[in-house]
């Protein structure tokens, strides 16, 4: 009989490994890519050929298509951040720091899509492409955080220390979230209240919201492929670092 | 294609946009990967590698 000596560990210890959090992911990214594809394949056939114009906006309705998924991932992704900052603050666990720093860059392109596309909506229904009200500034707000957590993560070359310091920034910005989230209810604004998730049910017909959640799952699954990536690159680019210092150090020594 | 009616220009720059930015971020992680993949193979073939791993 033979006795057990090493401590089994959970599988959130297990994860924290690099190697084996890239070992556990790897084979879901061309599942993932490939249900990507097939959902904007679909999510683009109903937004252009297969959804009714608006009553009111006509044809302009299919920009909100790509405006609300872009405009959900700049905050969702922003989430994700946030729980990876505690992660890294309350478990030190090095995934969530690799997952901090592998979102940013998306979270800043998503937010300018969201900006983008707003604007070139709000042209033909308000008559304008901005407006400083609480929904567009508390937006551009969001955008500028993810352009200096960015920057935060280039200014550190301890990317240990720069976790520690970016987790904290990163949940002190989270308070902008539920600005986004509220603005339209708590100020004037020409952007429009939520009609989606609402206590009393979409205020949209079948035929608009179809198209409108496929291509939010595809923009959402989009951005689980490009996340997955970047991370497994982090993981390296961290292995490169550590065997560059210690070539340095051998070669010193 | 359909007639996306008086405001097409609006329509069609808002999708054009989306999927330039979408192309660019497939693109730019996809060369990233490759970029440090290559970094990392270089170091290996150096014989540099992890003190873990054990000599080459």
């Amino acid at each position: 009989m033979t006795i057990q000596t090493t401590p089994k560990q959970s599988w959130w210890s297990r994860i924290a490994h690099p190697g084996q959090f890239v070992a556990w992911t790897r084979p879901l990214l061309w599942p993932l890519t490939i249900l990507t594809v097939l959902l904007f394949v679909l999510g683009l056939w109903f937004a252009l050929y297969n959804s009714p114009q608006d009553y009111q906006m006509g044809d302009t309705v299919r920009i909100m298509y790509v405006h609300v998924p872009t405009a959900w991932l700049s905050q969702f992704v922003y989430a994700v951040m946030a729980v990876s900052a505690l992660g890294s603050l309350v478990w030190r666990h090095p995934m969530a720091d690799v997952s901090m720093k592998a979102a940013a860059p998306l979270g800043a392109a998503f937010t300018a899509l969201a900006l983008f596309t707003g604007s070139l909506w709000g042209r033909p229904t308000w008559g304008t492409f901005w407006e400083w009200d609480g929904r567009m500034t508390s937006t551009l707000v969001l955008l500028f955080i993810y352009l200096g957590i960015i920057a935060l993560w280039r200014a550190f070359d301890d990317q240990l220390r720069a976790a520690r310091v970016i987790a904290v920034f990163t949940l002190v910005g989270a308070v902008n979230i539920p600005i986004i989230k509220f603005s339209v209810d708590w100020w004037s604004t020409l952007h429009q209240p939520a009609s989606v998730f609402r206590a009393d049910g979409p205020r949209m017909p079948f035929s608009i919201l179809t198209p409108l959640f496929v291509m939010f799952f595809a923009f959402t699954v989009l951005f689980l492929v490009l996340h997955l990536k970047a991370m497994h690159t982090e993981v390296s680019r961290r292995r490169v670092m550590a065997l560059e210092r210690q070539a340095a150090q051998g070669a010193k020594s | 294609m359909i007639d996306l009616g008086p405001h097409a220009i609006f329509i069609i720059a808002a999708y054009a946009g989306v999927t330039l930015a979408v192309a660019a971020l497939i693109v730019w992680t996809r060369l990233d990967a490759r970029r440090v993949a290559k970094k990392l193979a270089d170091l290996e073939a150096r014989g540099i590698r992890r003190r873990s791993a054990g000599p080459a």
